[in-house]
């Protein structure tokens, strides 16, 4: 019974997205479109709390009740109080947050699965699917928590200047190359110290990705970013057969990955330009 | 070969879910079209703020965590509070945005 109204509140949360994310694609009714969003979150977190099936113990509640308040506090207070030219800075901040969360889920499933004391015969055997989803949820939530921290403080202005590497989008490619290895070898052999070390170098991916890239262009890297989380997001859905995850995350994947190109163009940027930026031009630039 | 096997019947086994994932991308893509510049970054922080959906994967997770599985408990933790960041500064961040946009 309670499943079903779980089901039912999920699709009108999806809907309330949709038809949210379509409003604010005008400036009259865009205020409405979000407000509109947000009631959609709100069915979909409290009815995944109170139609939970299944023994949950108390200090499980205390601890996702306690976790909501103290982030509520925290996130209005911060959201309300900063300054309108800060605003960029936050959004990138939040978006960051996000991205964290998505592979801290990834990191608590694959525990679950693959437990620190014993490794269950047969390895990663009749679990690849998971695995995929856990793999991809952490790469890209980490790709996009670090650089979203970084494209931070880089509006902040504590990182002012692009920090450009001899040849760096070589060495990014080797970073990418060793993640899809590491990757790679999880099914093979999915250990608690692979699933980390895959951790600390998507985080480096994401640092790497982004340091390069000056102020100026942060707005469309957010809005990638942003994607990112999107897509980190939708892995969630694909591992716990959610689709209210699936619907926001890929709505967001693929609104943002449009919003980037279409924000590009407004400023006249080539998106290849922003992100593969100074190619072979080291020293010059900015 | 019998890996390029396990794809495809992963992928078979899936169909509705991929059907679903591609109905979404062309939802995505027919919403954002022909939105005005000055529009373009109260929309990406109100998809931002969407995306912290990713916070009901971070509840059920600890949902189904035991009770004594303390390292789990404190990592499923911070997934909420990071969560619940993304979703309520994303949205009330957004309305910020958005009510400066009216008073002009």
């Amino acid at each position: 019974m309670n499943q079903h109204i779980l089901s039912i509140l999920y699709i009108i949360a999806s809907v309330l997205f949709i038809i949210g994310l379509k409003m604010m694609g005008n400036a009259k009714t865009a205020r409405k479109g979000n407000l509109l969003s947000a009631a959609g979150m709100i069915l979909a977190i409290a009815g995944t709390i109170l139609l939970h099936e299944g023994e949950v113990g108390n200090i499980v509640y205390v601890l996702i009740l306690l976790a909501i308040i103290i982030g509520t506090i925290i996130g209005w207070t911060t959201a309300r109080r900063v300054q309108m030219t800060k605003i960029p800075e936050l959004v990138s901040m939040f978006n960051g947050m996000g991205g964290a969360c998505a592979a801290l889920i990834s990191l608590i499933e694959f525990q679950h699965l693959f437990p620190f004391d014993h490794v269950p015969p047969g390895g990663s055997q009749g679990h690849s699917g998971t695995l995929i989803c856990i793999i991809s949820g952490l790469v890209i939530g980490s790709v996009s928590f670090a650089g979203s921290i970084i494209a931070f403080f880089k509006l902040n202005g504590v990182l002012d200047k692009p920090v450009r590497l001899p040849r760096y989008n070589y060495i990014n490619l080797l970073i990418l190359s060793v993640v899809a290895g590491i990757s790679i070898l999880l099914f093979y052999s999915a250990s608690p110290i692979t699933i980390y070390a895959l951790l600390a170098i998507a985080l480096l991916y994401g640092v790497m990705l982004v340091l390069p890239i000056g102020g100026a262009d942060m707005p469309v890297v957010i809005s990638l970013l942003n994607s990112f989380t999107g897509v980190a997001a939708a892995f969630g859905g694909f591992l716990y057969d959610n689709h209210v995850m699936l619907t926001g995350g890929i709505l967001v994947g693929s609104a943002g990955t449009l919003l980037t190109v279409v924000m590009c163009k407004a400023m006249n940027r080539p998106i290849m330009q922003v992100i593969f930026g100074a190619f072979g031009t080291t020293a010059s630039g900015s | 070969m019998e890996q390029i096997g396990n794809f495809l019947a992963l992928l078979g086994e899936n169909e509705q879910m991929l059907y679903f994932v591609i109905l979404s991308i062309f939802v995505g893509i027919e919403v954002i079209g022909g939105v005005p510049t000055i529009l373009h970054t109260p929309l990406m922080s109100g998809a931002n703020a969407i995306h912290g959906v990713v916070i009901v994967g971070a509840i059920f997770v600890m949902l189904n965590t035991a009770a004594n599985d303390y390292l789990s408990l404190t990592l499923g933790f911070f997934a909420v509070l990071l969560g619940t960041l993304n979703v309520v500064g994303g949205f009330v961040v957004t309305d910020r945005m958005l009510e400066m946009f009216k008073k002009k």
